[in-house]
């Protein structure tokens, strides 16, 4: 049973379970899903990598960023059965690069970018409070990668 | 150049003669050929038959003389230059021995209006410009191979011999280094940005020293004024975006970016005693890091920017920029250095506000009285808290309560009083609807704080090395220590010298929806105010803020045209029952609208809260309005009651449009939120909107 209350200019409502079982019919505007101004997710609707993506932390911003760039491109791109298979090059370049910062680039992280998205997610500037650490994280349901919340 | 032309002079006659020759004999070939055409001129060449013959030699003749003679010019002007080009290199290996002997005065990098090429003149300003300015092509190809505006330049003579040299030069230690790669001077087509080439390579100095650093970089392409988390979102925007960037941030702070929150948190609740140290925190996932953006390994020297390979983000500590030329596209820092740049972020914050009474108090109360902000404050309050009695925060915001309920924490064990006060009814009074601020003023208090609310103070002053606060009601407070929380004085002190605009309602620079102040400025952060297309002109000083609108600049920066679009979110804790998300407008002034999961006994473990004194309806006294909420709820009688506001979405509505919510104890649901205030739409019934936020569920 929802209790309904006011007090000077607030309102106040107390509802049950049950009272929120019901769906809503709260109207919400359709969604344009090649919005310009919309954050984007890792990839943008026109099929290119979001470089300033949050979920990608430091990785495309660091000292290795170039090559992490070149990395994560070529696989993108890659049509191959096993996608990457080709890139072998340009990971290698990216380790041996990582190698030289291992104070940024912690040496478990020997896999495929994603996953290193997710791990260096820690170094995203947004903070580390709660799943909404990274606003843009949230808000991003079609996120590639770091499909869950960031710092989580 | 002038002999260039000379020769052409000279040459040209010749050639004149030579074609006509040629024309004359093409002619007689024709004429013959018409009249002879059984005679099959087979292997004759494109002269005319037999009769033509001397004139054939000696067009070939002259022909030939024409080509070798220019094979013997160019081969000469090459080695010439390649001659020049080394005694210059010679000439500027030489000039750190007589550099040594010189004074430290050089710095006058600004010299040379980054526009014009000479810059390099920078350590010796000399007019080495000019010479430089001659061998701009060998130079060129050595200089930053990134530099996105590559000018077109002379002659590419391209010597590989150049090559080492920077790469030798760019250690950190003979300066002049730099000097070859006068890359600018290539570009006398005022191409500002090359001007890199001084990375007087002064190094460390940059960092370490106070010395008038001859080291700066005398142009960054992208300058960063303040190292905070809009500057750091910023450059790490700029970097991802544009390949090869070179950032520059410059802050009159001593640490690198770091994030505040923890400051007034999680830093807090460490069990590491040397966490003023370390600065480092537990996650809220369990996972430890460093209050640090980046360790230091992320960034390059100020030094290394102009000639690293890659780009890179280089910080500039202790330096505060003072003077802004906007015509000249240059800032001028506390030690006179210039530095000229492209593009230019604002991400100056601000400064923490004091009482006027305590401005006005004398020494012996200010010693005694921190304004929070920076790491150092930390650093200060976490000393002096633990060797004092009673400590009182003034100020009943975000951080006063924050820090209230730190202090209050500690208190547990030290047996340290701690006292906050605040002129509103409530802590958060000025965010939160008054019955949800008295509720969490009840909680701040089991914290084992002393809320003092409703406190005007009146004067502050000094006794027996104690500080007694006089409030306007008489009330007399004595404490150990003060720490004021009462707001944050934005950071404008460059606006005179750059003429930009200042608000006069929020205060900040006035900017537009994409964050410009004027073209190649823009400010981010807490001192930005800022078009917001969905809620109007605002200021807002969250942390997600300063990395939504820096990471917004970064990208305008680098050509993207983006508004603010993506609505920031802010948080706080107040303890461990009470934690909180919002976004938007959140002003406790806007009529609101909660809803509240009604307190089940699984819902309420240990959110017991004690009376409020306000009037609260009880649960069992109901209004049936499960269909029609929006009718009008009858006042609520003077009963008593516990109501548990445990978990909840509250609405701050203007206009009848949702322009604020708050996500009480719920998490994971800012997506809605935003899109709900993204919407901008009028909802009659605000309980079908909670709806959407399955309060109940966790």
């Amino acid at each position: 049973m929802t209790t309904v209350r006011q007090e000077g200019k607030d309102k106040i409502i107390f509802v049950t379970k049950e009272d929120h079982a019901t769906p809503s019919n709260a109207e919400l505007v359709e969604e344009d899903p090649d919005d310009p101004y919309e954050e984007r997710g890792l990839i943008l609707p026109s099929g290119e990598i979001n470089w300033s993506c949050p979920c990608l932390g430091g990785m495309a911003s660091g000292p290795c960023g170039t090559e992490f760039k070149e990395a994560f491109s070529c696989f993108h791109y890659s049509k191959e059965e096993l996608k990457g298979s080709e890139c072998l090059d340009q990971f290698r370049a990216m380790q041996e690069c990582m190698q030289l910062y291992p104070e940024l680039y912690p040496q478990e992280e020997n896999k495929i970018p994603e996953a290193n998205a997710e791990q260096t997610s820690e170094d995203a500037t947004a903070s580390d409070s709660k799943a909404t650490s990274d606003p843009v994280q949230d808000s991003n349901s079609s996120q590639a990668s770091s499909g869950s919340s960031l710092e989580n | 150049m002038l002999k260039c032309r000379t020769v052409w002079r000279k040459l040209a006659p010749l050639a004149r003669a030579s074609s006509t020759l040629c024309r004359q004999n093409v002619r007689r070939t024709g004429l013959h050929n018409a009249r002879l055409p059984a005679h099959v001129p087979g292997a004759h060449m494109a002269t005319g038959p037999g009769g033509g013959g001397r004139e054939n030699q000696l067009y070939v003749l002259l022909v030939g003389a024409t080509c070798l003679g220019g094979a013997i010019y160019a081969y000469r002007t090459v080695k010439g230059d390649q001659q020049r080009y080394d005694e210059r290199i010679a000439e500027i290996a030489s000039r750190p021995h007589r550099r040594t002997q010189q004074a430290t005065t050089s710095v006058q990098i600004e010299t040379p209006a980054a526009e014009t090429v000479e810059t390099e003149s920078v350590p010796e300003s000399e007019p080495q410009a000019t010479p430089s300015s001659e061998e701009p092509s060998p130079v060129v190809p050595d200089a930053e191979t990134a530099d996105s505006s590559e000018a077109p330049e002379p002659i590419q003579e391209a010597p590989p011999p150049s090559e080492p040299e920077p790469a030798q030069l760019t250690e950190p230690s003979p300066a002049p280094v730099v000097e070859s790669e006068p890359a600018e001077a290539e570009s006398p087509a005022a191409e500002p940005s090359e001007p890199q080439a001084e990375v007087v390579a002064e190094s460390a100095e940059g960092l370490t020293t106070e010395q008038p650093s001859p080291a700066l970089p005398p142009h960054a392409p992208y300058l960063l004024i303040g190292g905070g988390t809009a500057s750091f979102a910023a450059a790490r925007s700029i970097r991802a975006r544009d390949p090869g960037a070179r950032v520059l941030i410059v802050t009159d702070e001593p640490d690198l970016p770091y994030m505040r929150p923890p400051l007034s948190k999680e830093l807090w609740f460490s069990d590491d005693p040397a966490v003023t140290e370390t600065l480092r925190f537990k996650q809220w996932n369990g996972k430890e890091r460093s209050i640090y953006f980046q360790p230091p390994s992320f960034y390059i020297t100020p030094e290394e920017l102009s000639t690293a390979e890659n780009g890179g983000v280089a910080v500039l500590t202790s330096k505060k920029v003072v003077h802004m030329d906007v015509r000249g596209n240059k800032v001028k820092l506390d030690d006179d250095t210039e530095i000229s740049y492209d593009k230019c972020l604002i991400a100056t914050g601000g400064i923490p506000r004091n009482l006027q009474v305590i401005d006005r108090a004398g020494d012996e109360v200010k010693q005694k009285t921190t304004l929070f902000r920076k790491i150092d404050d930390f650093r200060t309050l976490d000393k002096v808290s633990r060797n004092i009695k009673s400590i009182t925060v003034i100020g009943g915001g975000f951080l006063g309560s924050e820090l209230a309920c730190a202090l209050g924490r500690r208190s547990q064990d030290s047996g340290l009083e701690v006292i906050q006060m605040f002129p509103e009814k409530g802590n958060m009074g000025k965010v939160l609807p008054e019955y949800l601020s008295n509720w969490t003023t009840e909680k701040v208090k089991t914290e084992g704080v002393k809320v003092i609310p409703e406190a005007l103070v009146k004067s502050v002053t000094c006794k027996d090395d104690q500080l007694e606060i006089k409030l306007k009601d008489g009330r007399l407070i004595k404490t150990d220590h003060v720490v004021a929380a009462v707001g944050l004085e934005p950071n404008v002190d460059l606006a005179k010298s750059a003429g930009l605009e200042v608000d006069s309602d929020f205060g900040g620079y006035r900017v537009n929806a994409e964050l410009q102040a004027r073209s190649n400025i823009w400010v981010a952060g807490d001192a930005a105010c800022f078009y917001d297309i969905r809620l109007g002109r605002r200021r807002v000083e969250h942390h997600d803020h300063a990395v939504v609108s820096g990471r917004l600049a970064g990208e305008n920066m680098t050509g993207a045209n983006k508004p603010y679009w993506h609505q920031s979110m802010f948080w706080s804790d107040l303890g461990p029952d009470v934690g909180y998300e919002a976004i938007g407008i959140v002003d406790s002034s806007l009529p609101t609208v909660g809803v509240f999961a009604k307190a089940t006994a699984k819902d309420t473990p240990k959110a017991a809260t004690e009376e409020s004194g306000t009037g609260i309806r009880s649960e069992s006294e109901t209004e049936d309005v499960a269909s029609s909420p929006v009718a009008s709820s009858i006042p609520a009688p003077a009963e008593t009651h516990k109501d548990d506001y445990g978990k909840g979405v509250i609405f701050y509505l203007r206009d009848k449009v949702v322009v604020g919510i708050i996500l009480w104890n719920v998490f994971n649901r800012m997506p809605i939120a935003r899109k709900i205030i993204k919407d901008g739409e009028e909802h009659g019934d605000l309980n079908e909107v909670a709806k959407l936020f399955n309060i109940h569920e966790d």
